[in-house]
């Protein structure tokens, strides 16, 4: 009574053609993934440009103005007026009219030379504020770029101590400066883990609610074969959709592919393995379709939102980040963003493997306890 | 070698606290035709299933063709062909895709062949390509029976093989199943039909969970000592109300025209029997008593005893 290829095959090939044959489920597992890439990737777009903003000019000198052209050319800004007042620039960001309000003390100028260390006062609408993220991490550049170009002579003196002014910020969200780049990344994370988890989850308790289970666990299959026969093919699945998001990061997004390639390959091997046994997990607890898929759906969420994904995991309460450190997605994105964008080899992305390993193995361990060959 | 294929002791399973089978005992002799009958939720489903290991008891032990039914479950699988009461094939694959499935899950070796067979002599062989799900009920039922029988298995469990298979299909059925218990194939089957109990070579009834009797068909009427008459005449159905009144009339089963009036006290019965001839209103014919007789007296004799508690 050992593990037989022969019907792992059977179940492979039985798997294959009623994947084929749903053809609505399988347009979804490819759909799926490529409309949220497309979604998040330009709709929802969290680095916006072109922000609306007051100066409240108390300095007028070349310098003063520089900054406002770097501003203004940064794109980010969108210098609309001016106000005279404390209270003026206060109603415009209440009221939405301004999401920012830039105030140049008086003698600014004089100030950098003399090497006083002036303060630019950037007031900043923080009600959403993903949204002005971009803008304010690009404030302090902007600055220091207008003033050495238009203080160069009386400035060299000061090039390497801290600049001689500061910008300051009222404090702001800012998402590891979310760009697409650096979300679609994090999105393959997510899609992958929202489809394999759903799948394999639903697709075996398919067979209980259909009553196929019985006939199956009837004949001499062992578990192991029944096991593997039906997450096989959504490996598959899942080197599709990887495939799909690849091609679309290059073309659309001009995401680029610095690291190793090996190095993505194991990582993203594991991390779908890691989640169809989480989807195997489920089938065992869930005992209709309709329960698989709310369950996976309730294991979505903190995936979405404590992995790192919506918002940086530094900033993340403590408890926050032991959940989020238990979510496979958490270590995944880490990694992809790391070979993708940061050129990680394998070396730089052992700590990640090892740590979605752990959580595999205790997902493994409890979906293989809790797998019943009898019907009780 | 034992000579039954199938013995168990003692079986026992509650569902949510409820003995669904109880302390059941039971033999099935190699290459006998085995009729297993009960009224709906009385537990026939469940044993069957603990027999070939698809649900674990609370107590009790027992074999099938040799093999621990607690240890050896996988052993067990490989031999038997269970054929479920509800159609439990892939609606999506074809006729011939679960034909083929099943017939690599036992690794057969002459697959395509065995598999071409099977639907030669199901008849469906220029409908393979159909998908199972849009089958007729009947033929659902036709294509489950050849699945499980397609590895030739020394012992079949068939779990209402017949239910809504139209009559020439079922005969050709029971001639099947006669030929292979004639090959030494063991067959527990169980069924609601009296016309299939009475081709069976053993019986056995249960009613909540608990065995009522079991033994050759033959001598299962005799068993339960039931004298029984046969009424014709005019006007049954008041007849048939004011005898189920009598206290010395056991049970009134009407088949078509004519009454069967069955008691266990033969000599009460008589006496109705005498005083009913004299009005000379109906013929009274002394006849055998039958399965069927049987079985309804079991039943609810058997209600008798449990109360409507056990009810499901
Ligand atoms: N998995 C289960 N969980 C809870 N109760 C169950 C389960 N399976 C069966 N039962 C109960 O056990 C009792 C016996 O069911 P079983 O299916 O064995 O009856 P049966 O004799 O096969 O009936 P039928 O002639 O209608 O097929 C029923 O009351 C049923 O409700
Ligand atoms: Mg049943």
């Amino acid at each position: 009574m050992r593990f037989s290829l022969a019907r792992f095959r059977a179940v492979l090939v039985k798997e294959f053609i009623q994947m084929r044959r749903d053809r609505i489920t399988f347009a979804m597992m490819i759909g799926v993934p490529i409309m949220q890439l497309l979604l998040f990737g330009y709709a929802i777009n969290s680095d916006p440009r072109h922000l609306p903003t007051l100066v409240e000019m108390a300095d007028d000198g070349p310098a003063s103005r520089a900054i406002l052209m770097g501003m203004q050319t940064s794109g980010y800004f969108e210098v609309e007026g001016i106000v005279t007042s404390a209270e003026e620039g206060d109603r415009a960001l209440r009221d939405g009219t301004a999401s920012f309000v830039v105030v140049i003390p008086p003698d600014f100028e004089r100030d950098v030379v003399r090497g006083h260390s002036p303060q630019i006062l950037l007031a900043a609408d923080a009600s959403d504020p993903a949204a002005a993220g971009g803008a304010v991490a690009a404030i302090s550049g902007i600055v220091t770029t207008a003033i050495s170009e238009t203080l160069s002579g009386a400035l060299t003196y000061a090039a390497s101590s801290p600049p001689p002014f500061s910008v300051v910020v009222h404090r702001q969200f800012n998402p590891e400066g979310q760009t697409s780049t650096n979300i679609v990344p994090g999105l393959l994370a997510i899609i992958l883990s929202m489809t394999m988890v759903m799948i394999t989850a639903v697709a075996i308790v398919r067979e209980t609610e259909r009553g196929t289970m019985e006939t199956l666990i009837s004949t001499p299959v062992r578990p192991g074969e029944v096991m593997l026969g039906k997450i096989f093919p959504y490996v598959f699945v899942g080197y599709v959709q990887t495939g799909v998001f690849l091609a679309a990061a290059r073309i659309l997004f001009d995401v680029p592919f610095l690291g190793s390639p090996l190095a993505f390959f194991v990582g993203f091997n594991l991390y779908i393995i890691v989640n169809l046994a989480l989807g195997f997990l489920i089938s065992t607890i869930a005992r209709s379709q309709m329960q698989a898929m709310q369950i996976s759906f309730f294991t979505l969420l903190p995936t979405i939102l404590l992995s790192g994904f919506m918002f940086p995991f530094a900033g993340m309460p403590g408890w926050a980040q032991a959940i989020g450190s238990a979510i496979p997605a958490t270590h995944f994105l880490r990694l992809v963003r790391k070979v993708m964008l940061k050129g990680a080899e394998m070396a730089d992305i052992a700590t990640d493997l090892w740590r979605i390993g752990i959580i595999m193995a205790v997902i493994v361990l409890i979906a293989l306890r809790r797998y019943r060959q009898t019907l009780d | 070698m034992s000579e039954h294929a199938i013995s168990v002791r003692g079986l026992t399973k509650s569902f949510s606290g409820r003995r669904v089978v109880d302390n059941l005992e039971m033999v099935v002799p190699k290459g006998s035709i085995y009729g297993f009958l009960g009224p709906n939720g009385s537990g026939k489903t469940t044993t069957i299933r603990m027999m070939c290991g698809l649900l674990t008891p609370d107590a009790g032990e027992g074999d099938c063709l040799g093999f621990d039914i607690l240890q050896q479950s996988g052993q067990i699988k490989e031999n038997i062909g269970y054929m479920t009461q509800k159609f439990s094939l892939y609606e999506d694959l074809t006729i011939r895709e679960n034909l083929d499935f099943v017939a690599r899950m036992y690794k057969m070796t002459n697959r395509k062949a065995r598999v071409d067979k099977a639907l030669e002599d199901l008849g469906l062989a220029d409908r393979a390509k159909q998908l199972a799900g849009t089958l007729s009920g009947g033929w659902k039922q036709r294509l489950a029976l050849a699945a499980c029988m397609i590895h030739e298995p020394e012992v079949l469990l068939l779990d209402e093989p017949t239910a809504g298979v139209d009559p020439k299909a079922r005969r050709d059925f029971w001639d099947e199943i006669r030929r292979l218990a004639g090959k030494g194939v063991t067959v527990l089957v169980s069924t609601h039909y009296m016309d299939e109990a009475v081709q069976c070579d053993y019986i056995a009834y249960i009613a909540y969970g608990k065995k009522l009797i079991d033994g050759l068909a033959r001598e299962i009427p005799s068993m339960v000592g039931l004298s029984t008459w046969l009424v014709e005449g005019p006007e049954l159905g008041a007849l048939e109300a004011a005898l189920r009144k009598d206290p010395g009339v056991g049970q009134v089963a009407r088949f078509g025209t004519v009454l069967h009036v069955s008691g266990i006290d033969t000599a009460a019965l008589e006496k109705v029997a005498e005083r009913e001839t004299a009005k000379k209103t109906h013929d009274w014919t002394r006849k055998e008593a039958g399965l069927e007789e049987a079985f309804i007296y079991l039943m609810a004799h058997s209600q008798d005893n449990f109360g409507s508690g056990g009810q499901a």
